[in-house]
């Protein structure tokens, strides 16, 4: 469904990603692993095109996007969560939620506020407060249903634990699991090999801006040591 | 009691095109981050494309479809400007876009003229408002009603745009992250556009719904610019309560002051702002810039380079054939390049703190004409020597720039960049206001060179000597450890402070040091010239040395030099045409979208083009290696 052939993405002259390739098949969770500054999430940019990537060709659903600006990327169907979550703070829930709102796509999930206040209950309560009035855990969720509202049918979800308690920690990557039912493509980066666990069923690890191992989860828990290698800190 | 009530329903109609004005701008720097200086053009455009609706639309009807029409009307020009000139330009740094911005000032302006004529337009009566209503003994004049129902009816209005439709919240957000909204699938052109026919169609309705009031004038463009500024500072930009409060206290203040204090008018709406900025340095309703969350600055600047062996032969040259003009040149020819010269000083005054400090001043002439006017009144009222004056005149315009600077620096960027517009229109109604001692409008006159000085000749070589001693003291400068410390501070505040170095102070240093210099250009400018004006503290000189600086590069040290010569030949050139604003404006306009590095890029373009290193990185990596 999404597949990244030899792309190179800079930071002005820094040389971030090298000759990356990886692809993803409908219906998978797939996660980037890697140590922090590794370029998982230049690779999920560099697909959003956020940064784009200087040579090289990304296609979605055998489309070429490697071009196409951020807008009409996420009109195709690919909803991003971005790692700093980027909550717009003077706005409320609910305007924040009116932002991500897209029309209904064939194949997808068809979103409302009241439906992703099912998957998510704290935010329920909490609709018309500001953005900026929430927690960490709260913005992680809103910042999930907001690009859940544009009915994705692939998902781009950059480093979805970070800088959260345990207990919230559980409840993405079940909320993850309920989108994988639903039928959404998943990639997501992480460096939490124990939280990739719970959710994917493949991973790719990422160094130096190169897939260095590819596997399925089961193959790479097997295989202590590429995790020494990569993961280990 | 009945009078107050008057007054305070004058300044809220007063209030009336000041807000439209400043929410329209505000509205638009929210999304787009450009601050519009061209905006005071379509509040003049608004005024006079409403007056001949007028002529042609009658009676009661025709006057408030007039006013509406002239709004759309200019939130097309707008939209032309948009996608005409910023479109291409959104990722370039500020400077770019406010330089673009100017161009269409000037482009405006010609237009105007062209089509309206010089004469100022006297506005047609709104029908059904031509009366006073009696307020116990006090008379109003009715439209001013009509005016505060106005802007009521607008703030209402974009209430409820920004809160109650999906296009407002998305401008919201878009103010905040214009990026993630894109991300979510919102296509941005789209907003820009639509803010920047919303922002300039306010301020055409605002220009046209005073018509009754004030009727239409070409002045009306850069009248409203202070004022405007002053309003967004006070208010907040983008804030659009803000917005409206701030336009409310200053007209209030502008009607009350009248009745009591009348010299003090336009003093009086500088010094809230100064108090506000003191205390709130963001605004009543505004927030704190978050540094580099815009993304708009560009690649970071290379690293000057020493001068080379070659470089110093070539100013050897310049300045031996500069000795050498008297000999074969005329006098017309000394006049020009003494005036090449002091343009040049003061290109590069400016330069020093916009290109090294990255601190976009857009009121320099406020030094510039303030080190004028100091040599002219200490000659007139003391009858002090020209050498004494001279010596004078770059102190006070320091002192000067002592006072604004301290103000400014607390800020950055746009804000830095109105704050020091506004505060040069403070320093230029000072002189025109006060007609006793500076002459007002008729200036002072008789400001002659002393004997030794006073032909031709001489004060050629008095600029020559003078003026290239200033320019190469600034250029000094920049290879100082203080020149390092100003650049570090532009590159990275944070950094900069984190290894000790006391940022705001140095960018202070720095603006007292670039408006001592600039006051010495100043006192050149008056003897050579005999005479001062007004207008050499207008917005309009102040645009002057930035578009030499912008002419030249930003990014080059002798950027100003190469602009200086350019812009005053083709000054000389242009002003012999009737329309030269339209051409200078186009041009500007032009050099912006496909110049971005200025005359010295293009030199470096061609090195780079015709064999040797193309750019400035790429020369520094092969110096630093």
């Amino acid at each position: 469904m999404l597949e990244l052939e030899r792309i190179n993405t800079f930071y002005g002259r820094a040389h971030i990603l090298h000759d990356l390739s990886l692809s993803v098949s409908d219906g998978e969770v797939v996660a980037l692993l890697g140590r922090n500054g590794a370029g998982k999430s230049t690779t999920l940019k560099s697909i959003m095109r956020l940064v784009g990537a200087q040579s090289g060709r990304i296609t979605y659903g055998g489309q070429d996007i490697t071009a196409l600006p951020a807008h009409r990327i996420a009109k195709l169907g690919m909803g991003y969560v971005p790692e700093e979550r980027r909550i717009f703070t003077d706005l409320t829930i609910l305007e924040n939620l009116e932002v991500g709102r897209q029309p209904p796509r064939q194949g997808a999930p068809d979103w409302t506020p009241e439906k992703l206040f099912e998957l998510f209950p704290n935010l329920e309560e909490r609709r018309n407060n500001l953005g900026g009035a929430m927690s960490g855990g709260e913005q992680q969720m809103l910042t999930i249903a907001r690009t859940l509202m544009g009915n994705p049918k692939f998902l781009l979800l950059d480093e979805p634990s970070e800088g959260l308690a345990p207990v919230i920690v559980e409840q993405v990557a079940f909320t993850i699991r309920e989108l994988k039912k639903l039928g959404l493509t998943i990639l997501l980066s992480e460096q939490n090999l124990h939280f990739a666990k719970l959710v994917a069923d493949r991973a790719y690890i990422i160094e130096r801006g190169a897939v260095q191992y590819d596997g399925t989860i089961e193959e790479l828990e097997r295989d202590e040591a590429v995790r020494n290698a990569y993961l280990s800190v | 009691m009945d009078f107050f009530i008057v007054q305070i329903l004058t300044g809220l109609s007063n209030a009336a095109a000041l807000f439209l004005v400043a929410s329209g701008l505000s509205i638009i720097f929210g999304v787009t981050r450009v601050v519009n200086f061209s905006h005071g053009s379509f509040y003049m455009l608004g005024a006079f494309i409403a007056y001949s609706l007028m002529t042609v639309l009658p009676g009661f009807i025709g006057f408030w479809a007039s006013i509406l029409l002239a709004g759309v009307a200019v939130g097309v020009i707008g939209l032309i400007v948009e996608l005409g000139v910023l479109r291409p330009i959104y990722k370039s740094p500020e400077l770019f876009q406010l330089v673009a911005t100017f161009g269409v000032i000037l482009v405006i302006q010609d237009l105007a003229l062209l089509i309206w004529g010089p004469d100022d337009l006297i506005g047609q009566r709104a029908p059904g408002f031509e009366g006073v209503v009696k307020i116990g003994d006090q008379l109003l004049p009715s439209y001013d009603l009509v005016l505060i129902f106005l802007s009521f009816l607008v703030l209402g209005g974009l209430w409820f745009l920004f809160n109650k439709t999906r296009v407002g919240i998305l401008v919201r957000a878009a103010t905040q992250d214009r990026e993630m909204v894109g991300a979510l699938g919102v296509n941005q052109s789209w907003l820009f556009s639509g803010v920047f026919f919303l922002g300039s169609a306010l301020a055409g309705i605002g220009g046209a719904a005073q018509l009754p009031k004030g009727g239409a004038d070409l002045l009306m463009d850069f009248n409203i610019l202070a004022p405007v500024f002053v309003v967004v500072v006070i208010g907040g930009m983008g804030s659009i309560p803000g917005a409206f409060v701030a336009a409310l206290l200053i007209s209030e203040l502008n009607v009350f002051g009248v009745q009591f204090l009348p010299q003090s008018t336009l003093v009086l709406m500088f010094v809230v702002m100064a108090v506000v900025l003191i205390f709130r340095p963001w605004g009543l309703f505004g927030r704190p810039e978050i540094v580099g969350s815009h993304g708009s600055q560009g690649p970071p600047e290379a690293p000057l380079r020493a001068f080379s062996g070659r470089l110093w032969l070539a100013l050897a040259a310049a300045v031996i054939a500069l000795t050498a003009v008297p000999f074969f040149g005329g006098t017309f020819l000394q006049v020009l390049l003494a005036d090449v010269i002091i343009a040049c000083l003061f290109a590069t005054s400016l330069h020093f703190i916009l290109g090294l400090g990255g601190l976009v001043s857009f009121g320099h002439a406020a030094t510039f004409g303030g080190g004028a006017y100091a040599a002219a009144l200490l000659v007139q009222f003391s009858g002090a020597s020209m050498e004494l004056a001279m010596l004078f005149a770059p102190f006070a315009a320091g002192l000067l720039a002592l006072v604004i600077g301290w103000f400014c620096v607390r800020l950055s960027g746009v804000y830095f960049a109105m704050l020091t517009l506004a505060f040069a229109q403070v320093v230029w109604s000072v002189a025109f206001q006060w007609g006793e001692v500076t002459g007002g409008d008729d200036g002072i006159l008789g400001i002659w060179p002393s004997a030794w000085a006073s032909g031709t000749t001489a004060y050629y070589y008095l600029v020559l000597t003078v003026g290239l001693s200033g320019i190469a003291t600034l250029l000094f400068m920049a290879y100082t450890p203080f020149g390092y410390a100003l650049r570090g501070g532009r590159d990275s505040a944070l950094r900069s402070e984190a290894i000790g170095i006391n940022v705001r102070l140095v960018q202070w240093s720095a603006f007292i040091f670039a408006g001592f210099m600039s006051g010495l250009a100043g006192a050149l400018f008056v003897f050579a010239k005999g005479s001062i004006f007004p207008t050499e503290l207008e917005i309009a000189r102040s645009f002057d040395a930035l578009i030499i600086v912008f002419l030249g590069g930003v990014q080059s040290l002798f950027g100003p030099l190469a602009g200086g010569v350019v812009f005053t030949l083709l000054q000389d050139w242009l002003s012999r045409f009737e329309y030269w604003r339209l051409f200078l404006g186009l041009m500007i306009i032009g050099i912006v979208i496909l110049l971005p590095n200025g005359l010295v890029g293009v030199g470096q373009w061609l090195r780079g083009r015709f064999g040797g290193p193309s750019n400035k990185l790429e020369e520094a990596q092969e110096e630093a290696g």
